[in-house]
């Protein structure tokens, strides 16, 4: 148990990236364990406090995937979650949040490699970065 | 026109059923007023003292039932009634604003039209104090900033003054008071000073107007206007937008463009 196992959080739209993750396993491509898949309706349906509720609740990384833009099953979900982390991102760095850890990503149903490629890629940059234990310890001052 | 004959005359006209304004008030402050009857404007006082952004009480229900309440304003109040009118929390003939010049003489803007083109007049600074500690905060390494906020969080008690301070903050249900499930945690230990501090500068992402009474308000002395004040000069720089420029302003949020620039997304 020496060795650092980061745990990603990875939210995920249902109709682009979620499809692509079940693309990878079916093409039985491999890729890190590390992560922990949340499918959610849409990019426009992530709420910028999950990401937020992830690293308090143990996340060392946070993926955050959905349909290119043009391809939103709602038309524009994913636009309107463009500019809410165009928005979100300068203000987790303003906070000193670590915006490293979290990564935005489009990957459509096809791109199941591309999934792989980028569980690993994410995975083995956190597992640099190491726990996220500045953040995690904040929640631990709430339970005394 | 002087701010106490201006109010004194559409009182008594009955152009307005009420004038909010600033009175005296104990240790030489000013507090707001409502004046309802023409006899009574001669107690308005509008000085450096009355720093207060009076737009937050125009939209309250017990301030709508008075009927057509004249404001005085300064360029912050204004813009937030601009922003206001933009979410469609007010209506144009429910109020009539009063701008003033640092003489204290009135001019009354009737239409939301008038109020732009008064404030388009107007060069908006944010204040130097605040510039320099934006600044200085954007030079600092990651680590320096999160010791910074983690410092200044540190006093924080969620008395909710920055939220209550604020004239954008109008929702009846806050999600701070969401506790089915509670959502963000309502003591104040590290953890919920941080997420409230994130969520009250998410909400008001694109709708601060700057006026910096959240931060006047802080009775611990937190920058937590800083916060809002970063949000939007975010959103002016990335969407070409300002809250409270317009009274037909769309959400920067709630909105978009398919050629949005951002560089992070993969």
């Amino acid at each position: 148990m020496d060795t650092f196992e980061p745990k990603i959080t990875a939210f995920v739209c249902n109709w682009c990236t979620y499809a692509g993750a079940d693309l990878t396993g079916t093409s039985r491509i491999k890729y890190q364990s590390n992560v922990r898949v949340l499918r959610l309706p849409c990019t426009g349906r992530i709420d910028f406090m999950l990401l937020a509720k992830a690293f308090a609740q143990g996340a060392d990384g946070v993926i955050v995937s959905g349909c290119h833009p043009n391809d939103c099953h709602y038309t524009s979900g994913n636009y309107h979650a463009r500019r809410r982390w165009m928005v979100y991102r300068g203000l987790m760095d303003f906070l000193g949040i670590d915006v490293r850890r979290v990564t935005f990503s489009w990957v459509s149903a096809a791109e199941g490699a591309r999934w792989a490629e980028l569980v690993d890629e994410v995975t083995s940059r956190v597992r640099e970065l190491g726990p996220y234990t500045e953040y995690q310890e904040l929640a631990l001052t709430g339970v005394e | 026109m002087d701010l106490k004959e201006l109010s004194r005359e559409l009182l008594a006209k009955g152009d307005v059923q009420a004038v909010l304004g600033f009175r005296r008030g104990t240790g030489g402050r000013r507090r707001p007023a409502f004046i309802r009857r023409p006899e009574e404007a001669a107690n308005l006082v509008f000085d450096a003292g009355c720093a207060q952004n009076l737009a937050g009480y125009l939209t309250r229900r017990e301030v709508r039932r008075m009927g057509r309440v004249a404001v005085a304003a300064g360029p912050d109040t204004l813009r937030a009634i601009l922003q206001l009118l933009a979410e469609r929390q007010l209506k144009e003939e429910e109020i009539l604003p009063l701008a003033l010049d640092a003489q204290g003489q009135a001019e009354a803007l009737p239409t939301a039209q008038a109020v732009e083109a008064h404030l388009a007049l107007q060069a908006k600074a944010m204040p130097t104090a605040d510039r320099e500690l934006l600044d200085r905060l954007g030079a600092m390494d990651r680590a320096g900033r999160w010791a910074f906020w983690q410092d200044q969080f540190s006093r924080c008690m969620k008395c909710y003054a920055c939220r209550n301070s604020c004239p954008m903050c109008y929702c009846g249900h806050c999600t701070m008071d969401c506790n089915r499930p509670q959502w963000v945690p309502e003591a104040s230990h590290a953890l919920g000073n941080l997420e409230y501090h994130l969520v009250r500068a998410m909400h008001l992402a694109g709708r601060c107007v700057t006026c910096g009474d959240c931060g006047r308000a802080c009775p611990v002395g937190i920058p937590v206007h800083l916060l809002t004040f970063h949000g939007e000069e975010e959103v002016r720089r990335q969407f070409g937008q300002g809250a409270g420029t317009s009274a037909r302003l769309d959400y920067a949020l709630g909105t978009f463009r398919p050629d949005d620039k951002e560089t992070f997304i993969r």
